[in-house]
């Protein structure tokens, strides 16, 4: 019996988990210590953690070597990098929108932060779990703190529905994905994911039976990005939880959502891509188009961005949806990745208007935006900017995404890709109508009640504010900024 | 020289954002100072624009004051951009009308006032429209391309008139689906035709690369993207609205520039790029440019809004333009880019015109105006005077817009069936007879007799100081360009040579 050796730790490798961790212990222990003397700092900390935890991932990013940890079950390579710095940004614009929600609030402070952190600590494992385990373990780990959020507001019955409703159909789906991972690892014998690739590329490898396994462990993710059919807790969740928390739902755990689908179609199930294209295929077309009609029957703009966020994921689907094996899928990959990062920015912005208006009319219904332009003009130019961003307008930054899934498509030359690319052309209209119905609002309504007295953001919200409109017009007309990262985007298969 | 040269069609493409941005600054309550802005600005870049037109080669078909950088390499997009014949007239025509549409601006500010938001709009849409004509790249091109249709929303939305709303979301869906299909296309020349997408060396090697039937689908693509900008029967429905409640100043440039922007697109890319393609689509395209002719002239006769017909009469002019392309010949092509030209300086001016009568009376119902020859002659007159300009009276721009369009159809190319086009000609020289009719049913009833309505004609005056000055440039243009057709038809012939080089004919 060989004695247990410890693993070999490349410390630098886990350090943004690791900083992560040491945030989250110092803002539990402040809050215990200091209890409401402190109460004020403790976002300011959490912030400065995310942003400290960033300072590893951009050494690493420089640094380029890809790393791999316990045995292959962890592996830091450009794709996880990039996906890292994505979390830990948004979160950070996250912190900025919760910042006084939450203190103005009835509503427990110091633990809120403690929670939005584990979670981000499960997003940022997420982005370089490579083995069934470590990915579960991952989704967990960001999952569960995120039941908790969405029921903050825990006095408000429609803050009650949000968070069971996201629980009950959350445990489900993780139930359904174990049973698919169960499946595969019978039938191939390993959890790790680059092991598993192998098998599946043998074309006498495992029974038919394997395509169920790929399908459900899929699906407990599909139920993370609000695919439809998966999608039915996501507005009544969007419209119960905090605002702050429904742009992290909306953003940051959409987009680890898609980050482990991105690892599982591409390093582990490449070879039966003729089980998952055609049903991602399907899963595009219905996701863009019942989240756009659904879309456009809203009124209160909080449940018609978390439409739209249905429907802006089912755009990101497409790529995945004439993706093939690993060379190819380079493209869908960077697609997908920069979709994740540009739709990040301009739905955080949206988010960020909206609590500002929110926050001075008591209502997020359109028609409190109502004369928004007479009454703040800069705020109503953001806005305007975030809704014809994620409508793909040039020269605001959604157009270069939208360009690059159409990209895809067209690359890809099949009929199926050329008439999802018409589907994708008419959902891009039918989008386009309710995103300009709120700038409709604030620009030719006259408000509501004839206040015209300005609308002001707090510090915090009009930093997150400007950073966001910042970026989305600047990328939008120097999109080369984002096409290194996505050209990064590779996997580490090793 | 060189680096003036080199940097002259981004700066007058780029100008404008100066401004904009100097304008931001500044506090909306200071009308004057953004006013001030705003016209120097479109002065300067009007400047460039005559120190490009001086510097220009006009003996060269191929491109010029060309610039070749790097853009979105990831894409394999660059910023290219140059000039030939064809672009410098339509570009020269946005940086002009955009001076003028300020100048008139200075006291016809519609309601909402609000000069900084407005002036910035139309400064923003100057550089979409002038990006749009020197673009060599066609991701460049989609950008400035759709870059007009924010500005240009918001300025139908804000300032229009009753029905506003639904005349700007109209618009705004109407293009973007054009162009969504347009982009598709894009790929597809991008993906097929030699990964690049460069226009120049697009036209080199793509229709040699792509098989005909694809060459069909993607020139399907963008002529939605082009048809439905220009727009050509039957995607014209969102042109009335979009004129009607657009404020005077939104009329104009949409009449005088952002037509022209999907003709422009047939001229510069779709034809040299996919000439196979073309000859195949060019009998449809005829017939539903000769369509466009009769039935927007009939529904001329049947409109009781001055706005609305004009409007209407822009569909039948933009079909003769539609009409001079589709025959795929030398003479088509310099005709459409006259007629582009002069329907741009005679509608804008007929626009012009309607807004400040509006303006006045807050209505243009025909039946309620009548006899403003007698309170209001001076304007009147420039009416009348566009109004025969319009209609194709020779020694006028217009003529030449109408006339070699016709001609062109006689003898299309070779590969296009003669009497096909000759029945088309027939049609589109009743196109003439109801242009005549119309308008000048239109001048009687609104110009001539008493004053039907007594209250209304108290309200009329004549024009002021800023009309006489935005009018009268173009007024003397008219007359430049119907005397000397050859003034335009010299810069445009090398370029138009070159646009149907690979069509036999």
């Amino acid at each position: 019996m060989t004695a247990f050796s410890t693993p070999h730790l490349d410390y630098l490798a886990i350090a943004p988990e690791l900083g992560l961790t040491a945030a989250l212990v110092a803002v539990l222990l402040v809050d215990l210590i200091w209890e409401d003397r402190a109460r004020r700092w403790i976002p300011t900390l959490t912030g400065f953690g995310m942003l400290a935890a960033l300072v590893p991932v951009l050494v690493m990013a420089r640094d380029g070597a890809d790393r791999v940890l316990f045995g292959g079950a962890f592996v830091v390579d450009d794709f996880a990098l990039v996906n890292k710095a994505l979390f830990l940004l948004a979160a950070y614009v996250v912190v900025l929108l919760s910042t006084d929600y939450v203190a103005d609030a009835d509503v427990y402070e110091g633990e809120y932060y403690l929670m939005l952190l584990s979670s981000v600590l499960g997003m940022l494992v997420m982005a370089s779990a490579r083995d069934l385990i470590s990915i579960f373990v991952a989704l967990e780990l960001l999952s569960i703190p995120a039941y908790l959020l969405a029921g903050w507001r825990k006095r408000d019955l429609r803050g009650n529905e949000a968070s069971l409703k996201y629980y009950l159909l959350g445990v489900f789906s993780a139930g359904v994905m174990l049973y698919g991972m169960s499946l595969v690892f019978g039938l191939v014998g390993s959890t790790k994911l680059v092991e598993i690739g192998e098998a599946l590329r043998d074309p006498a490898g495992p029974s038919p039976l394997i395509v169920i396994g790929v399908t459900f462990t899929l699906v407990g993710f599909l139920f993370k990005i609000s695919a439809v059919p998966f999608h039915s807790w996501a507005p009544d969740t969007y419209e119960g939880a905090p605002t702050p928390i429904t742009a992290f739902l909306s953003v940051a755990s959409k987009a680890a959502g898609f980050v482990a689908i991105l690892t599982l179609v591409f390093v582990a199930f490449p070879g039966r891509s003729e089980v998952w294209t055609p049903m991602f295929w399907l899963l595009a077309v219905l996701t863009m188009t019942v989240g756009n009609l659904i879309a456009l029957r809203q009124t209160n703009v909080v449940r018609l961005l978390a439409y739209s966020s249905v429907a802006q994921a089912g755009f990101m689907l497409v790529p995945l949806a004439v993706a093939r094996d690993l060379p190819q899928a380079q493209d869908a990959i960077q697609a997908v990745v920069t979709y994740l990062l540009v739709y990040a920015v301009m739905n955080l912005g949206a988010f960020a208007v909206v609590m500002v208006v929110a926050a001075k009319t008591g209502s997020a219904e359109r028609s409190s935006f109502g004369g928004l332009f007479e009454r703040s003009p800069g705020l109503t130019v953001a806005m305007t900017a975030f809704l014809f961003s994620l409508a793909g307008i040039p020269p605001l930054g959604g157009w270069y995404v939208k360009f690059l899934v159409f990209r895809s498509l067209i690359d890809a030359g099949t009929v199926a890709a050329v008439v999802l690319g018409v589907i994708v052309a008419v959902n891009s209209v039918i989008a386009l109508y309710y995103y300009a119905s709120v700038a409709r609002e604030m620009w030719m309504r006259p408000a509501p009640d004839g206040d015209l007295s300005p609308v002001r953001a707090t510090p915090s919200l009009a930093a997150a504010v400007i950073l966001c409109a910042g970026v989305t017009l600047l990328v939008g007309v120097l999109p080369n900024l984002l096409g290194h990262l996505g050209e990064v985007a590779t996997f580490a298969l090793g | 020289m060189q680096t003036l040269d080199d940097w002259a069609l981004t700066a007058g493409v780029f100008l404008p954002v100066a401004g904009v941005i100097l304008m931001l600054f500044v506090p909306r309550e200071r009308e004057a100072v953004h006013k001030m802005v705003a016209l120097v600005t479109s002065l300067a870049t009007m400047a460039v624009g005559v120190f490009i037109a001086t510097r220009f080669d006009y003996d060269d078909g191929n491109l010029q004051f060309v610039v070749d950088r790097s853009w979105i390499p990831v894409i394999n997009s660059r910023y290219l951009v140059g000039i030939d014949g064809i672009s410098l007239p339509l570009l020269l025509l946005s940086m002009f009308i955009t001076v003028l549409v300020i100048v008139y601006s200075w006291d016809h500010f519609p309601s909402p006032v609000n000069p900084k938001a407005f002036l910035m709009l139309i400064l923003v849409l100057e550089v979409g429209m002038n990006g749009t004509f020197v673009a060599q790249d066609l991701i460049l091109f989609f950008v400035f391309f759709e870059l007009v249709l924010l500005p240009m929303y918001f300025m139908i939305g804000v300032w229009g008139g009753e029905n506003r709303q639904y005349a700007s979301i109209k618009f705004f869906l109407f293009t973007l689906f054009g162009s969504a299909l347009m982009i598709l296309g894009f790929l597809a020349l991008y993906f097929l035709g030699g990964e690049t997408f460069s226009i120049p060396r697009l036209i080199e090697s793509a229709s040699g690369a792509i098989s005909h039937d694809t060459q069909l689908w993607i020139f399907a693509g963008l002529f939605m993207g082009f048809a439905i900008k220009v727009p050509m029967f039957p995607f014209h429905t969102w042109l009335p609205d979009a004129h009607t409640e657009a404020p005077t100043q939104g009329s104009v440039i949409l009449a005088a520039i952002l037509l022209k922007l999907g003709t422009y697109g047939f001229v510069r890319i779709a034809i040299p790029v996919l000439p196979d393609a073309a000859v195949t689509f060019a009998p449809w395209i005829g017939l539903l440019a000769v369509i466009g002719i009769i039935y927007g002239a009939l529904c001329c006769l049947a409109q009781t809004d001055m706005k609305r017909l004009i409007a209407f009469s822009s569909v039948a002019h933009m079909g003769f333009v539609m009409l001079a392309i589709a025959t795929l010949t030398e003479l088509g092509i310099n005709a459409a880019v006259f007629g582009m030209v002069a329907h741009g300086l005679i509608t804008g001016m007929l626009f012009f015109v309607a807004g400040s009568i509006k303006d006045r009376l807050h209505t243009l119902q025909i039946s309620r105006l009548g006899g403003l020859l007698v309170t209001a002659p001076r304007m009147m007159w420039i009416f009348g005077f566009c109004s025969m300009a319009s209609l194709g009276l020779p020694g006028l721009a217009g003529f030449w817009g109408e006339f070699p369009a016709i001609l062109a159809a006689y003898s299309p190319a070779v590969e296009l069936s003669t009497p096909l086009f000759r029945g088309y000609m027939v049609v589109a020289a009743l196109g003439t007879v109801l242009a005549a009719g119309y308008l000048l049913w239109l001048y009687q009833r609104a110009a001539f007799g008493a004053p039907r309505d007594e209250e209304l004609a108290t309200h009329m005056t004549d024009m002021g100081r800023t009309e006489y000055l935005a009018w009268a440039p173009i007024l003397l243009l008219i007359l430049v360009l119907g005397v000397f057709p050859s003034l335009l038809f010299g810069v445009t012939n090398d370029a138009a040579r070159a646009v149907v080089a690979a069509i036999p004919g």
